[in-house]
C-alpha cells in the first residue's frame, strides 16, 4: 500500500474524509436553504423558476453540485464504513452500559441520524431533482422565456400535511447530526485550541439550530399558505 | 450495607461468560470497591467456589491494573478515580451493582474481570520511547522548555495506560490511551526529534491492535481517571496528518 492509502484507511484518515467532506456539505446546506427562501416570495414563483433554471445550468454551479454529489457520496459510505468497523472494535457488549453518562447522545447516534438523513435526501431528489430533470414537468413563461415551472411541484408538494411532518422530523435529525458533527469535524483535523475551541462550539450550535430551522419555514409556510391561513 | 452484585463470570478465553449473581452482606461504606470484592471471594472460597478474578496491584490509583466496568461505567461512577479508589460510599445500601471486565476486540477476557490488555504494550513498543540512552539527569536549564508546554507534556505523561478511556468508548477506541503517549513524548524536546515516526507507528500499531476509530465523543476524557484531556487527540491528529503529509519515510 502507498502512503496514500495507508493515510486514508488509518482510523484518523477516515475521519479526515469524514470531516472535509462534512464542512463542505455545511457550505452546501447553507447555500441551499438561503436561495430557498425565494420560495416565499409572494410572485407566483417566478423568481423561485428563474433561480432553479439558474442553478441548473450555470456552468460553474453544475460542476459544484456534481462536486457536492461526490462529497455526499464520500460521506456516506465512510460513514457506513466507519460504522461497521467500530462496531467490529467491540465484538461482545456490555450488560449495562451507561453512554449518557460521559457522552451527548447525538454524539453517540450519528451513523443512526446520518441513515435518516440519507432516507430524507433520497425522497427528496426523487421528489424534486428528479421530477425537474427527467419528469413530465410543466413550462411557464416569463418575458417570452420558457422555464421549467418547478415552484408548482414543490408547492404541490409541500400542500401535503404528512410531507411536511416528514421533512421536519428529517430536519430535527440534520440539526442533531450538525450539533455534534460541526465541531467534531475540526477536533478531526486537529484544529483544537483554547482561543478558537469556544468559539467552533458556538458557531456549530447557532449554525445546527438555523440551517435547519431556515429549512423548516419554507415547507410550513407554504402549507399553512395552501390551508389560507395567510 | 447489604448488595446485590451481578458479576460476570468466565472461566478462560475459550469458554463463554455469563453474568452471575451474588448477595453480599456485611460492607463498611468506607471499604473500597476491591475490599468490597474481596469480602465476596471470602465468602465464595468459604463456600468452596470458585474466587472472581480481577487485576490490582497499587491500589493507590497509580498503576492502572484494577480495570472494573462498574454500573455502566469504567471505574463506577465517580470522576478521576480508578476502581481502587472508589469507595463503597458512592452506594446506597440495598443497591444491585452489575460488575464487568473492559470490552474490546483489542482486549479479550482471559478469566471473569480480567482482560489481556497486551494490546497496549504492542502500541509502545511501536514508539513509546526514545531511541538514545538519555544519561544521567542534566543541569536542569540546560534546555530551555517553556513551563506551559512542561505542563501540558507532564498532564499527558499521567495516563497509567489503564484502558478506561477504550472500555467507555462506543467504538473502543483508544485514541486517548495514544494521544496522551504521544503528546507526552512529542512536546519534549528529547522527544520531538522522532515525533513523526513515532506517530506514525504508534498510530500503525493501534489500528492493528483492532481499536476503533475516534468519533469524537468525548466518553474517554469523560471517564479517564487522569482527567486527560481531549485536546490530546487533536494534537495527535494534527501530528498524524502533518507526518503523514511529510515524513518522508512510508510507514
Ligand atoms: S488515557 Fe486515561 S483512561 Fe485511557 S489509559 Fe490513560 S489513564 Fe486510563
Ligand atoms: S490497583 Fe493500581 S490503579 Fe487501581
Amino acid at each position: 500500500m502507498s502512503w496514500i492509502t495507508n493515510f486514508f484507511t488509518s482510523s484518523v484518515g477516515k475521519k479526515v474524509i469524514m470531516s472535509i467532506t462534512g464542512i463542505f456539505l455545511c457550505t452546501f446546506l447553507a447555500a441551499h436553504m438561503s436561495g430557498n427562501f425565494l420560495l416565499l416570495k409572494n410572485d407566483g414563483g417566478q423568481a423561485f423558476n428563474e433561480y432553479a433554471k439558474f442553478m441548473s445550468t450555470f456552468p460553474l454551479i453544475r460542476v459544484l453540485s456534481i462536486v457536492t454529489f461526490i462529497g455526499l457520496l464520500f460521506h456516506a459510505v465512510d460513514g457506513i464504513w466507519l460504522v461497521l468497523q467500530n462496531r467490529k472494535a467491540r465484538p461482545v457488549k456490555y450488560h449495562s452500559f451507561k453512554g449518557g453518562a460521559n457522552s451527548s447522545w447525538t454524539s453517540r447516534n450519528m451513523g443512526l441520524l446520518g441513515v435518516i438523513i440519507l432516507f430524507f435526501l433520497i425522497v427528496h431528489l426523487k421528489s424534486f431533482w428528479f421530477e425537474m430533470k427527467f419528469g413530465t414537468i410543466q413550462y411557464v413563461e416569463y418575458g417570452g422565456v420558457k422555464y421549467k415551472d418547478l415552484y408548482s411541484i414543490v408547492v404541490s408538494a409541500f400542500s401535503q400535511w404528512w410531507y411536511v411532518l416528514l421533512y421536519i422530523i428529517c430536519l430535527i435529525a440534520l440539526s442533531l447530526h450538525l450539533m455534534h458533527g460541526f465541531q467534531s469535524a475540526f477536533q478531526t483535523l486537529g484544529l483544537n485550541h483554547k482561543k478558537y475551541t469556544p468559539i467552533i462550539k458556538g458557531v456549530g450550535l447557532a449554525f445546527s439550530i438555523l440551517v435547519p430551522l431556515g429549512f423548516a419555514i419554507q415547507p410550513i409556510y407554504v402549507l399553512l399558505k395552501s390551508m389560507n391561513v395567510f | 450495607m447489604k448488595l446485590t452484585l451481578k458479576v460476570w463470570r468466565q472461566k478462560n478465553s475459550k469458554t463463554r461468560g455469563r453474568m452471575e449473581t451474588y448477595p453480599i452482606d456485611g460492607i463498611d461504606e468506607d471499604m473500597s470497591f476491591l475490599e468490597m470484592i474481596d469480602v465476596l471471594n471470602q465468602n465464595l472460597i468459604k463456600e468452596k467456589k470458585d474466587p472472581v478474578a480481577f487485576d490490582h496491584d497499587c491500589r493507590e490509583g497509580i498503576c492502572g491494573m484494577c480495570s472494573m466496568f462498574i454500573n455502566g461505567e469504567p471505574h463506577g461512577p465517580e470522576k478521576g478515580v480508578t476502581t481502587c479508589q472508589l469507595h463503597m460510599r458512592s452506594f446506597k445500601d440495598g443497591d444491585t451493582i452489575v460488575i464487568e471486565p473492559w470490552r474490546a476486540e483489542a482486549f479479550p477476557v482471559i478469566k471473569d474481570l480480567v482482560v489481556d490488555r497486551s494490546a497496549f504494550d504492542t502500541i509502545i513498543q511501536a514508539g513509546g520511547y526514545i531511541s538514545v540512552n538519555t544519561g544521567n539527569a542534566m543541569e536542569a536549564n540546560a534546555i530551555p522548555v517553556d513551563k506551559s508546554i512542561a505542563n501540558e507534556a507532564m498532564n499527558a505523561a499521567i495516563c497509567i495506560g489503564c484502558g478506561a478511556c477504550v472500555a467507555a468508548c462506543k467504538n473502543s477506541s483508544a485514541m486517548l490511551f495514544l494521544s496522551a503517549k504521544v503528546s507526552h513524548l512529542n512536546m519534549l524536546p528529547q522527544g520531538e526529534v522522532e515525533g513523526k515516526r513515532r506517530v506514525l507507528k504508534m498510530m500503525k500499531a493501534h489500528d492493528e491492535a483492532g481499536f476503533g476509530s475516534c468519533t469524537n465523543t468525548g466518553a474517554c476524557s469523560a471517564e479517564c481517571p487522569k482527567e486527560i484531556s481531549l485536546s490530546n487527540i487533536a494534537r495527535l491528529n494534527r501530528a498524524y496528518i502533518a507526518a503523514s503529509l511529510t515524513s518522508e519515510e512510508s510507514i
